[in-house]
């Protein structure tokens, strides 16, 4: 089989610490993307293990492997879990979620616990979408705005870009800043068009580093745009798979003049955690209520 | 809560922003009469609140859905943003 040069790294995590036997609360968040599918368990409001994985075709299967995954080695079975909020594109479809909250509010949930309260700003860089997001202290949404037409400035799109030009996707962002100078952008946002563009330029005899740079360029402008719309306050953060590429990221910084903040926790897990939050707030409503 | 629907192509921005704090506070809901496309629906949102939305289908097309009430010429307020009272609908174009 040939090498998938797409294909990014699949994980799971747990904190070998924590004892979930004595903790007050277990929640969880799970986020069935259109790409990407993670779950997070919260023990007593800290993250006791996470997972992340490809979305199949199935969204309550794919619900089902990422809690099953992230439970692996840690004693704890599915009913264990007080409550759980799904989000997402398949949170409707996930069966054991007691609710579902899309994922512009967990996003900004979630960024809120990673990157602490003074978060205002944020970028998620989804697999097929791309939400522009302003939130609160509290990690309340205060606008948003959301790309879910064309696949430009998508981890998809960084995908296609990765097996077109045979490089692993891990390494496009470092590789995207080995050029002597900057290229300019590729002129179309859209997928489809850029890579054709993108095989015109190597067709031309552009080194491989110098098409990823352009494309990476084209991404960041791409969503700066969308940024500018709901407005950039301080502080910025980036979520989702996207925000692990630094070529990306390097370059929205480099428009905005604005510096990103360094994340704590892997930024593809904010909207699980964010969900996994929330299921903790709606467990002690539902308590008080008792 | 600021929420822009709609989307950004080759030919423009095509967002309508929907300002929650406001619709929340309107019990008449005249925007979903007014509109003759039938673009706006009423949601229970994130933090419970029962505010008006785009419906899913119609936000990547807004361009095509909103075009009857924006004619080239003779062009008059929009019947959404007429019927909205506390003035929460905004069109970007």
């Amino acid at each position: 089989m040939d090498k998938q040069f797409w294909r990014w790294k699949e994980y799971n995590w747990k904190e070998e610490k924590l004892n979930w036997k004595e903790a007050r609360s277990i929640t969880a968040g799970i986020d069935v993307g259109s790409v990407s599918s993670q779950a997070v368990i919260l023990t007593a409001g800290k993250i006791f293990a996470y997972s992340s994985q490809r979305t199949g075709s199935d969204s309550p299967q794919s619900a089902q492997k990422a809690i099953n995954w992230a439970l692996e080695g840690t004693g704890m079975k599915l009913e264990d879990i007080q409550f759980i909020v799904g989000t997402g594109y398949g949170r409707v479809n996930i069966p054991f979620a007691q609710k579902a909250i899309t994922e512009i509010a967990c996003h900004a949930r979630g960024a809120n616990f990673m990157y602490g309260s003074s978060v205002r700003t944020i970028l998620d860089m989804g697999g097929q979408d791309c939400k522009a997001i302003r939130c609160d202290e509290r990690g309340k949404v205060v606008s948003f705005l959301m790309n879910d037409k064309c696949a430009a400035g998508t981890g998809r799109g960084m995908e296609v870009f990765a097996d077109l030009l045979t490089i692993p996707i891990e390494e496009i962002g470092d590789l995207s800043f080995t050029v002597e100078q900057e290229p300019p952008p590729v002129s179309c946002t859209c997928v489809v068009f850029a890579k054709s563009e993108a095989l015109r330029l190597l067709r031309q005899g552009w080194p491989k580093n110098k098409v990823v740079a352009s494309y990476c360029s084209a991404m960041a402008h791409r969503v700066v745009t969308l940024l500018e719309r709901v407005g950039v306050e301080k502080e910025f953060a980036i979520t989702g798979g996207i925000g692990k590429n630094r070529g990306v990221v390097g370059r929205i910084e480099k428009e905005l003049n604005v510096k990103a903040l360094t994340p704590t926790w892997d930024t593809q897990i904010a909207g699980a955690l964010g969900a996994a939050l929330f299921a903790q707030a709606l467990l002690e409503k539902t308590k008080s209520l008792n | 809560m600021l929420a822009n629907y709609g989307y950004k192509d080759g030919s423009g921005d095509y967002y309508i922003t929907i300002d929650t704090d406001k619709c929340v506070t309107c019990s008449d809901r005249k925007c979903i009469q007014a509109c003759p496309q039938k673009v706006f629906e009423i949601i229970t949102d994130d933090y419970d609140q029962e505010v008006a939305s785009v419906v899913s289908d119609q936000s990547k097309k807004l361009k095509y859905s909103c075009a009857p009430c924006k004619p080239n010429v003779g062009r008059k307020e929009l019947p959404c943003v007429l019927a909205c009272e506390p003035k929460a609908i905004n069109h970007s174009w």
